[in-house]
């Protein structure tokens, strides 16, 4: 198994140029809105040609300018899962399923009341899309797509316009039903927490570029640059000066920092999330930052604190699971907050 | 009354039906080719120049229209005699006339109404059907149609119905031969010179009754398919 992307494409004023390649079954696109990660989802699966580049999935050419090769949506034989699944509306649940199929009436039926069968949907086979629940339509969509056996399927931010409940609900159903899918996955979204469950490796995107890829927990562990250390979630970044093998100095917080990884060269910015920030009443001398608790956040399981730090003009993020709080007490607003070494992200621009 | 309906010359409301139902069903043919065609092509001085020449009918006076049709279908003209050479087909003074009359002054109403129900289905959609594989013909009877049925129904009996009450670009092409070319927007006229306002009032109660058929098929038509249109 494996995807090659190289393209470019010019719309407007913006520029995409995307590389990616990679042999892992469930890949991860993150990326800010407009960064142009669902463009590059649709030049794969056909919808947009690129101005230049090749596509190719395992030994197949999809695409390659150099060839004059650009094979139509239908040829590629990929599935795309869209936001809203765009369900046919004027056609039941049965004809939705059986509208990617080729055959014999007969072949069709019967591979549409497998589909039917395997993604729970008897007794709704007469249904239209709009008749029925997101959970679903979702099963639709990925019963339309599947029953033609695609070698890879798109999944294009397909939770982003639910609610939480639902959200979490079909997540863990879209888990269930990929998890026996053979093919590659691909799943583009600017949610850190779907990448972190669907993907094992991850593109990060930023301006039209892939900035950073490897493998999703390396990444959320290791994010290496400002820009892919903010799209996985971290909140508190300054930037920051070299001042020894294991040691730097962040000017926004005014704080020299012992790093517990050797500090290279190319290291331009600090970073911290903001579950990662330790309570203390003692002053130390490093990695200590003395603060006042600002504006409180309630959420229901953590409290989210934007802490004003003396003398200093940047603000910084801290996140407490609401238990941990509890069981602390009043004492839980602390006099300093400890930037542990092993907590640290040293990052490149 | 009795008389009066007897000795009645029907042939006007004929000649309107068959002139109205000819050209709304070639209309329909053509205005969907047309708006598929239009919304293809890149946004751009080209598109919008081809839109304008399109709409323009609806615009333009019918005897404008009229007057150009005559300069076109005109036997002293190229177009006119090599028809009437070749195939034998009379278009000024003739049924023909009255069809490609009613066609021109119609069109425009089958081609925006067809662009404007085309243009609100979801790209998506039709973007779902290529990626699994559908044929565009497939996609298109399929897919989109039953999405834009309720603007083009209602735009097929909006051509019909203007097609139907033609005047001003069908007296100067085709004339008001009775029997022939005479629909009854023409016999109302006539009969008004000739001050006799019965006969005109009966033919005005048949054009109003016909009207709101035609209003209340449209209506239906839209209702009929409202499930999956978005109500706000």
């Amino acid at each position: 198994m494996s995807l090659q992307v190289t393209i470019e494409k010019k719309l407007g004023d913006f520029f995409l140029k995307a590389e990616m390649e990679t042999v892992s079954g469930r890949i991860g696109i993150l990326g800010a809105s407009g960064c142009g990660k669902s463009l590059t989802l649709k030049c794969i699966a056909g919808i947009e040609t690129p101005d230049r580049g090749r596509i190719r999935l395992d030994d197949r050419c999809l695409y390659d300018s150099e060839k004059k090769i650009n094979q139509k949506p239908r040829e590629r034989r990929l599935g795309y899962l869209f936001q809203n699944y765009a369900l046919f509306p004027a056609m039941t649940v049965e004809a939705n399923v059986a509208a990617g199929l080729r055959g014999s009436r007969r072949e069709k039926k019967e591979r549409t009341a497998q589909m039917i069968g395997r993604f729970r949907l008897e007794g709704l086979e007469k249904r239209l899309p709009g008749e029925l629940s997101g959970g679903q339509q979702q099963r639709v969509a990925l019963a339309r797509i599947m029953a033609y056996e695609p070698e890879l399927i798109m999944l294009d931010e397909p939770f982003s316009a639910l609610d939480v409940y639902l959200k979490e609900q079909l997540q863990q159903e879209m888990k269930e039903m990929l998890r026996e899918y053979p093919g590659t996955v691909v799943l583009v979204s600017h949610s850190r927490d779907e990448i972190y469950q669907f993907s094992d490796y991850l593109f990060v995107m930023e301006q039209g570029r892939v900035i950073r890829s490897g493998k999703t927990r390396e990444i959320f562990a290791d994010p290496g640059n400002r820009i892919a250390a903010r799209l996985t979630g971290c909140k508190n970044i300054s930037p920051a000066r070299k001042t020894g093998e294991f040691q730097l100095y962040a000017p926004d917080w005014n704080l020299t920092l012992q790093t517990e990884r050797r500090v290279s060269d190319r290291v331009k910015y600090v970073g911290i999330r903001a579950h990662d920030l330790e309570p203390g009443e003692q002053e130390r001398e490093t990695n200590c930052l003395p603060c006042r608790i600002g504006v409180v956040t309630e959420a229901p399981f953590e409290t989210v604190y934007l802490v004003n730090c003396p003398d200093r003009e940047a603000q910084v993020w801290w996140k407490v699971p609401k238990n941990r709080l509890d069981s602390e007490g009043p004492a839980g607003m602390p006099a300093y907050l400890y930037l542990p070494p092993k907590r640290l992200l040293l990052l490149e621009e | 009354m009795r008389e009066f309906l007897t000795g009645l010359d029907w042939s006007p409301l004929w000649i309107s039906l068959k002139t109205g139902a000819v050209a709304a069903f070639l209309c329909f043919f053509l205005g969907i080719f047309a708006a598929r065609k239009i919304m293809k092509m890149k946004k751009g001085r080209a598109r919008a120049f081809l839109d304008g020449i399109l709409t323009l009918p609806m615009v333009l006076p019918p005897t404008v229209a009229g007057f150009f049709l005559l300069l076109v279908f005109s036997r002293r003209r190229p177009l006119g005699s090599f028809l009437e050479g070749a195939f034998d087909i009379k278009v000024v003074q003739s049924w023909a006339g009255c069809v490609i009359a009613a066609m021109v002054i119609a069109f425009p109403l089958m081609y925006r109404n067809a662009r404007a129900a085309f243009e609100q289905v979801d790209p998506n959609l039709i973007y779902a059907g290529r990626t699994l594989g559908m044929s565009e013909t497939a996609i298109f009877w399929k897919v989109a149609l039953p999405l834009a049925g309720p603007g083009i129904a209602s735009g097929t009996v909006l051509t019909f119905a203007r097609a139907m009450g033609e005047y001003g670009a069908t007296s100067m092409l085709a004339g008001n031969i009775p029997g022939k070319t005479g629909t009854v927007s023409q016999k109302i006229a006539m009969v008004i010179q000739d001050g006799d306002y019965g006969t005109a009032g009966f033919w005005v109660a048949v054009v109003t009754v016909t009207a709101l058929v035609i209003v209340f098929l449209i209506n239906r038509a839209a209702d009929r398919k409202m499930k999956q249109i978005r109500r706000w």
